[in-house]
């Protein structure tokens, strides 16, 4: 699913003294398939930009076409649309509200109209994607898990809808260290495995560095970046400017740099990292 | 979803009117609301109607916003109407099937009509115009002299501070839930009754859990900060009325006086 955005433009509640205009003039295009990474800083406009992907938010001004159909046309059905572009709020797990793991998951196949077998097979695909044990969670109330697991469930249930275009909006935050690390990886999975459009929004530069195709960085309902990670981390003044920042290690390759250590600029991972620091020391001994 | 709220919401413009004693506003409104009962013909609705377009004008606040108010309530102002047209009795005008309008049923409607709105613009006007902090506190202070007979003056006023402050939060939440359920599908607005109903459940449960959460949360930090209900409790912001309160009170009493009399002698 191609998705294009052009000149959108929204603001909230015109014409109060709450008036605030959340995007302005934005232009994005992406292909099918893409995994992208959406950062900003709080209040910049992510979730306002995403929600208009499946039309929960009427934009104030501009366009939204997805595989070709303009989705602001009055004409056109939003529950099409919705089992398209899967949705998994901020906090998902506050929206858990059945009295089975099972049963929650299977809500959004089940509004989908879905056979009880395609529905089974759906939940247990779903439950193991986020690596939660089927047999040992089914049957027990979502509310008493623990923050890890809800959230599990509450994406697992977006993820049962097998949306052709996933929206995340930032799934890790309040998540530890490694639970985040996890989540992030199952994201990866279904992006492999269902080559589907994948939107993860995020404030952390860190999360999105490893992951995504292409960073889009929003500033105050601007666009103001797009790019692959390497072309956009090397505009590290701009970025901070902006309350961003670059991956640490970043900060540690260029420190290298200062003393004469000589490596590339554009690195982002502690994977990268741990090469080229390797290569230099080798080629050193060598000298 | 919930924009067009706006009765209970508070419109800041720092004007003469946002900066009265709340105590001032709170009797101005009950006071306009006696007068909107104390007069039986259309004449006096004039002086009531220049006094609120005063008001308005002085507050700053568009009159188009204070009108949005009327908005949700178009609905049972419209029933009122009806009824009212088609339940008095008198000289028949106009009728389908069993049913009579009657010269008399019209102007009552209208009489009616107009008092709902005026009552619903003129209380409007306070909300408008005062923080909820502060219609509080007024009140408050108002009942203050009954806790000799026992009304809890404090711990209603607390109540209704924590109430107010919360409808915001929970309409907001409300809206979060709805938009996520949504986008897994949850159809709230078609079907019938009873599937309507139903549909409500992956809404309301959610929102029950977060209101409790909070407000286990909200009491927490109450209590950690010690708080112990009324007793010798003080203000950090004492309420003082001034000459700008005495000038409203007394236009206030103005406008009761003129409608007693127009009442009485006319
Ligand atoms: N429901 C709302 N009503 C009014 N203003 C809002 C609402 N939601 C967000 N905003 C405002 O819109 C801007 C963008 O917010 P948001 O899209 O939530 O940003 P982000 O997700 O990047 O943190 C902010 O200035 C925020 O205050
Ligand atoms: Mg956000």
């Amino acid at each position: 699913m191609s998705i294009k955005i052009e000149n959108l433009t929204y603001v909230y509640n015109p014409g109060s003294p709450f008036e605030t205009k959340a995007l302005e003039d934005i232009n994005i295009e992406i292909e099918s398939g893409e995994f992208i990474g959406l950062i900003g800083h709080t209040g910049s406009g992510k979730s306002t930009l995403i929600q208009h992907l499946n039309g929960l938010i009427k934009p104030t001004s501009g366009k939204i076409v997805i595989n070709g159909i303009d989705i602001t046309e009055k004409t056109v059905k939003l529950s099409d649309i919705r089992r398209k572009v899967g949705l998994v709020f901020q906090y998902p797990e506050h929206q858990l509200f059945e009295e089975t793991v099972y049963k929650d998951i299977a809500f959004g196949p089940q509004n989908l109209g879905l056979s009880e077998t395609e529905i089974d097979q759906r939940v247990r695909e779903a439950m193991e994607l986020v690596k939660l044990p089927f047999d040992e969670l089914r049957d027990r109330s979502p509310f008493e898990l623990s923050g890890g697991q809800k959230r599990r469930v509450a994406i697992a249930g977006v993820f049962a809808m097998k949306p052709e275009v996933l929206v995340l909006d930032e799934p890790t935050s309040g998540l530890d260290p490694r639970t985040r690390d996890e989540v992030l990886d199952e994201i990866k999975t279904l992006h492999d495995r269902y080559k589907n459009t994948v939107i993860l929004v995020s404030h952390s530069m860190e999360d999105v560095a490893k992951l995504v195709d292409r960073v889009i960085v929003m500033h105050n309902g601007k666009v103001i970046f797009s790019g692959t990670p390497r072309e956009v981390f090397k505009e590290t003044e701009t970025l901070e400017s902006i309350g961003l920042g670059v991956p640490q290690i970043s900060y540690l390759v260029k420190a290298l740099k200062k003393k004469n250590i000589n490596l590339r600029e554009d690195i982002f991972t502690v994977e990268e990292a741990k090469e080229e620091i390797l290569k230099w020391i080798r080629s050193n001994k060598n000298v | 979803m919930f924009k067009d709220i706006t009765i209970g919401q508070y419109y800041p413009t720092g004007s003469y009117v946002h900066e009265l004693d709340p105590r001032t506003k709170i009797l101005a409104t009950l006071a306009l609301i006696v007068g909107l009962f104390i007069i039986n013909t259309f004449v006096p609705y004039i002086y009531i109607v220049a006094f609120i377009l005063g008001v308005v004008y002085v507050s700053k606040v568009p009159l188009g916003y204070v009108l949005k108010g009327l908005k949700p309530l178009r609905v049972l102002i419209l029933f009122t109407f009806i009824i009212n047209v088609f339940m008095s009795q008198g000289d028949i005008i106009w009728s389908i099937g069993p049913l009579n309008a009657t010269r008399e049923g019209i102007y009552k409607a209208l009489f009616m009509a107009i008092r709902l709105i005026l009552l619903v613009v003129g209380t409007s006007i306070l909300t408008l115009t005062t923080s909820p902090i502060s219609l509080t506190d007024g009140i408050e202070q108002l009942l203050n002299p009954m806790k000799k007979i026992g009304v809890p003056a404090h711990e209603l006023a607390m109540m209704m501070t924590i109430a107010l402050r919360f409808i915001p939060t929970l309409l907001e939440e409300t809206e979060k839930i709805m938009k996520a359920q949504m986008a897994r599908g949850a159809d709230f607005e078609s079907g019938n009754v009873i599937s309507r109903a139903k549909g409500l459940v992956p809404l309301l449960v959610p929102l029950f859990i977060s209101a409790f959460r909070r407000a286990d949360e909200l009491a927490m930090a109450m209590e950690a900060r010690c708080y112990r209900g009324g007793e010798n409790r003080t203000k950090m912001k004492e309420l003082k009325m001034d000459r700008g309160d005495t000038i409203a009170l007394a236009t206030t009493a103005l406008l009761l006086v003129i409608l007693v009399v127009h009442r009485t002698v006319l």
